[in-house]
C-alpha cells in the first residue's frame, strides 16, 4: 500500500532513492541538498535502507567513490548542488563517458559569485553537454517519481548512462507538501535489480576499462554515446507510461504539454515556476485568450522535435529561463528551444525572458506580464531583446 | 484556496507551524503547502512562511503575496515588516500581543476579523519559553475554522509532544475575536 505524507523536496528525494535499494551511497552535503545526505544516513542507521554509505571529504571524492562503486557493479546513488558540482566536474565528465548508470539528485543552486546559496538551474545546466542525461521536475511527487524512473532508465542496456533528477533548490527542496509514497514492492516490481554487462571490474572476468584510445575509436565512443542518449528520449516516453500505469502518475515524458491544443500563443517553462505559470495560463483562458504551457522536462538530450513540433503554426511563444546562457544575452533554454525550431525549418514569432536569478521569486505578475508581452509584442520584430523580468518595473 | 502568511523572529517555530497546518489538512484529505521565506534566516531576525490549503492539488510553489490570513507572532513585527501588506477582502488577522484593545493597530481595511491574545504569556507560563507557535494556531483554527481542531492537535502531539496540545486549546479558548464591518 502507498502512503501519504506531507514532505518537503529533500525528503521526497531520498524517499525516492531509497525506494530503489541503492548499493553504494557517497555523498557530500551543501546547502540546499545538505537535509538529502541526512535523510538517507538516518534511514540507514534505522535499517529502512541496507545501503553502504561512503563518508566522502568533497564532492570529487562522492562522484570518484560512485564511479569505482558502479564499475565494481554497484546500483549507486548521490545528490549535490551548485558548487559541490563544479567541484565534481572531472569526474563527472568520466562518468558519463565510462557509460556509468549514476543517478544523482541535483537540489538546483545558483552559481557565485557573487555569494549567494538560493535556488536556480545554473548548475547543472552549465554542465549539460558532459553526457549526462538531465530531467527536471516541478513538484515534489515528480521528484520521487522522477527518480524511481530515472534508474529504470539509466539502467537500461539501450542507454548504460548517468542521470540528473534537478529540482529547484529551497522552492522544492525546502516547500512541504503532499507526496504519495509507492510501497517497496510495487517499486521493485517496476525496477529490476541492476545487472552490468557492458562494463565491469570483476577479477573473474578480466576487461581492459578505459585505455588509452586514438582518436578514430574514441569519435566510435562519442556517436554510441549521442545515440544511447537518443534512446533515453525515447525510452523516457514509454517507462513515463507505464509509471503511469502502474502507480496513477505520469509527465507526459520529455515535455508536458498543458492546454497547447488551440493555443494560439504558448510560454515554455522549467521547473518550480510551472505551477504558478499554468494557473495564469487557467486564467487566461477565463479571459478569453488562447495561451498555453510547454514545460520541459528533459534537456539532455533535449526533445528537439517534440518541441518543434508543438511550437510550429502557434502564433507566437515566449520562453522563461531562470537562468543565464552567458554570451547568448539569454537563457539557456531559450537557445535550446531555438535550435529545436531552427532544426525544424520552423520560425514562430518569439521573446526569451529570464526571471527568478539567484532564487528570486517568479510571481504570477511576472507571468501575466510575460504573457500579456507575448500577446503583444512577440511579432513586433524577428529578433527580440531579452526581458528581464526582476528588473526595473517589469511584471512587478 | 487559502492563502496563509506567517510572520515571526527566528526561532518561534514559524516554519514549523506553517507545516503542521499542511500536516493537519493533508491527514484530512486536503492539500496544501508550506514553504519558509528564504533570506538570511537567524534567531532573532524576522522571519515569514506561506501555506496554501485548499481542496486540489496545489500548482503553485511560490511566496503568498495575497493572503487571506496572516498570523503575527510578535508584536514587535507590527513595526519591523509590512504585516498587512497585500490582505485580500475579508481577511484575517491572528495576533500575539499584550494590548486590551489592539483594533487600532490593524492598519488594513481588507481585515474582517482579528483575533488576538498573549500567547508570550500563555508559552511563557505553560512551556517556560516564550516559543507561542502552537497557541497562534489555536487562535488560528478558532477564527477561521479552516483545518479541523481535533487533526490539528494529533499533529501538534505527533511533533511536539502533549505539552504543546495543551498550548493550542489554550490558545484556541483564549483567543478573543473581533469583527469589523
Amino acid at each position: 500500500m502507498s502512503e501519504v505524507k506531507v514532505i518537503n523536496g529533500n525528503m521526497a528525494a531520498a524517499m525516492g532513492a531509497c525506494l530503489c535499494r541503492p548499493d553504494i551511497i557517497a555523498a557530500y552535503p551543501i546547502t540546499p541538498q545538505t537535509p538529502i545526505v541526512e535523510y538517507l544516513a538516518d534511514f540507514v542507521t534505522g535499517g529502512r535502507l541496507g545501503s553502504s554509505v561512503s563518508e566522502v571529504e568533497s564532492e570529487l571524492s562522492a562522484m570518484s567513490v560512485c564511479t569505482g562503486a558502479s564499475l565494481a557493479g554497484s546500483r549507486v546513488f548521490t545528490a549535490t548542488a551548485s558548487q559541490g558540482l563544479a567541484l565534481m566536474y572531472e569526474p563527472y565528465f568520466r562518468a558519463s563517458t565510462l557509460r556509468l548508470p549514476i543517478v544523482m539528485a541535483v537540489a538546483n543552486r545558483e552559481m557565485i559569485s557573487p555569494q549567494t546559496l538560493w535556488g536556480g538551474p545554473q548548475d547543472s545546466l552549465t554542465v549539460r553537454d558532459a553526457g549526462w542525461l538531465q530531467i527536471y521536475v516541478e513538484d515534489n511527487q515528480e521528484i520521487l517519481d522522477t527518480l524511481i524512473m530515472a534508474y529504470r532508465i539509466a539502467e537500461d542496456k539501450k542507454v548504460l548512462l548517468p542521470i540528473n533528477v534537478c529540482f529547484d533548490g529551497f522552492y522544492l527542496s525546502h516547500m512541504s507538501e503532499r507526496v504519495e509514497i509507492p510501497d517497496q514492492e510495487s517499486v521493485d516490481a517496476f525496477l529490476p535489480a541492476y545487472a552490468p554487462e557492458h562494463i565491469i571490474l570483476d577479477p573473474r572476468r578480466p576487461m581492459a576499462v578505459d585505455p588509452l584510445t586514438n582518436g578514430y575509436l574514441l569519435t566510435e565512443y562519442r556517436l554510441k554515446h549521442m545515440m544511447a542518449q537518443q534512446n533515453a528520449l525515447k525510452l523516457l516516453e514509454a517507462v513515463d507510461e507505464e509509471f503511469g500505469e502502474r502507480f496513477g502518475r505520469s509527465y507526459g515524458g520529455a515535455v508536458e504539454e498543458y492546454r497547447c491544443e488551440d493555443a494560439d500563443y504558448v510560454m515554455v517553462t522549467m521547473g518550480s515556476m510551472t505551477g504558478v505559470a499554468k494557473d495564469c495560463v487557467d486564467e487566461a483562458r477565463r479571459a478569453g485568450k488562447k495561451v498555453g504551457l510547454l514545460k520541459i522536462r528533459m534537456v539532455r538530450p533535449f526533445p528537439a522535435e517534440r518541441v518543434a513540433r508543438v511550437l510550429m503554426g502557434r502564433k507566437a511563444f515566449g520562453v522563461i529561463d531562470r537562468n543565464v546562457s552567458f554570451g547568448w544575452n539569454t537563457g539557456i533554454i531559450y537557445e535550446e528551444v531555438c535550435a529545436s525550431m531552427n532544426r525544424a525549418a520552423a520560425f514562430v514569432p518569439n521573446i526569451p525572458f529570464i526571471a527568478g536569478l539567484g532564487g528570486e521569486d517568479i510571481t504570477a505578475e511576472h507571468i501575466r506580464y510575460a504573457i500579456d508581452e507575448v500577446m503583444n509584442h512577440a511579432e513586433d520584430s524577428v529578433k527580440q531583446d531579452t526581458v528581464w523580468l526582476n528588473r526595473e518595473d517589469k511584471g512587478r | 484556496m487559502k492563502e496563509i502568511r506567517l510572520h515571526g523572529i527566528g526561532g518561534m517555530g514559524t516554519v514549523k507551524a506553517g507545516e503542521l497546518l499542511v500536516r493537519a489538512a493533508v491527514a484530512a484529505g486536503k492539500y496544501g503547502n508550506s514553504m519558509p521565506f528564504f533570506g538570511f534566516e537567524r534567531q532573532g531576525a524576522p522571519v515569514a512562511s506561506y501555506v496554501r490549503l485548499g481542496d486540489q492539488k496545489i500548482r503553485a510553489k511560490n511566496q503568498v503575496y495575497s493572503p487571506d490570513c496572516v498570523i503575527i507572532q510578535d508584536p514587535s513585527l507590527l513595526i519591523s515588516t509590512p504585516v498587512f501588506e497585500g490582505l485580500k477582502k475579508d481577511s484575517y488577522v491572528i495576533l500575539n500581543t499584550r494590548q486590551e484593545d489592539p483594533r487600532d493597530v490593524v492598519k488594513s481595511p481588507n481585515v474582517r476579523c482579528l483575533a488576538y491574545l498573549d500567547a508570550t504569556a500563555i508559552a511563557l507560563n505553560l512551556l517556560g519559553r516564550p516559543i507561542p507557535n502552537t497557541i497562534m494556531l489555536g487562535a488560528f483554527v478558532r477564527a477561521t475554522g479552516w483545518v479541523e481542531k481535533e487533526g490539528v492537535e494529533r499533529v501538534v502531539e505527533e511533533v511536539f509532544g502533549t505539552k504543546n496540545v495543551e498550548a493550542f486549546r489554550l490558545g484556541y479558548e483564549e483567543a478573543k475575536i473581533v469583527m469589523f464591518e
